[in-house]
């Protein structure tokens, strides 16, 4: 790991930010939320800026796999880790199969929580590959949604597993 | 502003003597200044990479959570769910996941909130919460510890390095409950930690509670000496109710009133008390209670 030497002159810190597998020289006040770094240095805007106050989850990446909400989090306390961004989950100019099934629910109205949901959704998948409503619901209850209502994107993310005990309302369109 | 990465707690303290402030998940530092509340201290240094702060150990007299664990580790690691169930209880209804994957115990105490989750069951199971410094160690009492809303008895050289629990004895249970409107994203309205251990015949043998945003700290409640010997029956959790609303001295503010603050953290002792009790007695609830017991909004 790099250690970061905080440079008097500036208060500006140097260092080298992992984002989906790419390396970014970064260069930024040791102020800076991850949030900001992602979209303003590194250039990625996926990831949303919703309440900048840790609230609502638009702003979810994973760091180390680990859900963080950036805005809140210091870009610089990520220097050596990877940080992965909605952006990371697709490959090449194909939608990740979690993102065509919010699609194909209906989890996807005005779209600017869908970032967000992705990467909640990611993270409680990882340590729990068959979650039940009550396991979906609690993964994603740091992440808000003033359009759908919740209950597609909860019945996508069942879908999605294979869950069949789902009576999250309707159901998905083939 | 200057930020550095510490890897050992020497490298810490080091920093911490000439003047730096500790980071670790920022959960309640960064989104304080997020919101304007306090500015972001201008010199920091990061401790979440100190492995001597990660580690959850245990040995002959009891169990050893390094600063820097988790709440999403506390709520998942068998030594706490098992033995020191009311602290898995607490860090299990903090924010949401991410604020469970990034919060630490540590940064929970150190910040001294009176609506902090970890800090009434931290009391009940006899924590002590060990301090260093670059010259000194210490260990102290966690009620000693607080002093008032956000503020703590540590210098600003110190070091939270640790809370140690006290092994338990046998036929022993612990619980904490939180009222609270919501699911997640929620703080506590009022809450109740209890601690129970329980003689073969069920009768008990020793009894503590904290109470948790009903004062200016989490505050234990006292005289329950007198319950020592008795079943745990309505009667004694009617006696419970009594004596933590008596002790309560809630305020008022936009989550509640203070009336009804005094009256609801009797109820939350009343549940903890019987959850604890039936822990004691070997029932598996699982964590959290208030999941278990259906406190908190539906949906
Ligand atoms: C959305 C949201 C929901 C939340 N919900 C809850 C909740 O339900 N219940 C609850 O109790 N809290 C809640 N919190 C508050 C917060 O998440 C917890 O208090 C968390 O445990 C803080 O840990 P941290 O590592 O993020 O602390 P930090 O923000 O890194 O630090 C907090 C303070 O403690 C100091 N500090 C940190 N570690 C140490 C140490 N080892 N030694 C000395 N000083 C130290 C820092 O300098 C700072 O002053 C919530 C926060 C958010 C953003
Ligand atoms: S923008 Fe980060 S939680 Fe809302
Ligand atoms: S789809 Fe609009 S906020 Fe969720």
């Amino acid at each position: 790991m790099t250690q970061p030497s905080p440079t008097n002159l500036s208060n500006r810190l140097g260092y080298e930010l992992e984002v989906n597998g790419v390396r970014y020289p970064i260069t930024a006040d040791a102020g800076r939320s991850l949030l900001s770094v992602i979209r303003n240095e590194v250039g990625l805007t996926g990831t949303k800026e919703g309440c900048d106050d840790c609230e609502c989850g638009a702003c979810m990446v994973l760091v180390d796999g680990r859900p963080v909400n950036s805005c809140s989090f210091l870009a610089a306390q990520c220097q050596g880790r990877s940080v992965t961004t909605v952006e990371g989950l697709a490959g090449d100019d194909r939608l990740h199969p979690l993102q065509q099934v919010l699609l194909d629910a209906g989890g996807v109205q005005c779209g600017f929580c869908t970032p967000g949901m992705l990467i909640s959704t990611h993270a409680l998948l990882t340590v729990n590959p068959d979650p039940n409503e009550e396991d979906v619901r609690i993964g994603l209850s740091g992440n808000l949604c003033r359009c759908t209502g919740y209950t597609n994107i909860v019945a996508a993310v069942l879908q999605a597993t294979g869950t069949r005990e789902s009576n999250a309302g309707a159901e998905p369109e083939a | 502003m200057a930020f550095t990465i510490a890897t050992t707690v020497d490298e810490a303290l080091e920093r911490l003597a000439d003047g730096a402030r500790p980071v670790a998940g920022g959960t309640d530092l960064v989104v304080g200044a997020r919101q304007g509340k306090v500015p972001l201290p201008h010199d920091l240094v990061a401790i979440d990479r100190v492995d001597e702060l990660l580690t959850i150990g245990q040995d002959d007299h009891g169990a050893r959570i390094g600063a820097g664990v988790t709440h999403d580790r506390l709520l998942s690691n068998p030594l706490i769910v098992g033995d020191y169930t009311a602290l898995a209880d607490g860090a299990a209804l903090i924010g949401s996941p991410a604020t469970r994957h990034v919060g630490t115990i540590g940064g929970n105490v150190m910040n001294g909130s009176p609506a902090m989750d970890t800090g009434a069951p931290l009391v009940v199971l006899g924590a002590r919460i060990e301090l260093r410094s670059a010259t000194t160690t210490r260990l102290v009492d966690p009620l000693e510890l607080w002093t008032g809303p956000g503020t703590t008895s540590a210098r600003t050289d110190e070091l939270c390095t640790a809370c140690l629990l006290p092994a338990l004895p046998a036929r022993t249970g612990s619980a904490y409950v939180r009222l609270e409107f919501r699911r997640a994203m929620e703080i506590a309205v009022v809450g109740a930690a209890a601690l129970v251990r329980l003689d073969e015949s069920g009768s008990v043998l020793d009894l503590h509670i904290a109470l948790t945003a009903v004062a200016p700290t989490i505050m234990a409640v006292e005289g329950t000496e007198v319950l020592m010997g008795r079943t745990v029956d309505d009667n004694l959790t009617d006696q419970v109710a009594a004596l933590a609303s008596e002790q309560a001295s809630p305020i008022s503010d936009l989550r509640a009133g203070d009336r009804y603050r005094r009256h609801t953290v009797g109820v939350m002792a009343r549940r903890a008390v019987q959850a604890a009790a039936q822990r004691a007695q070997g029932t598996m609830i699982d964590v959290p209670v208030n999941r278990a017991i259906g406190i908190g909004a539906a949906r």
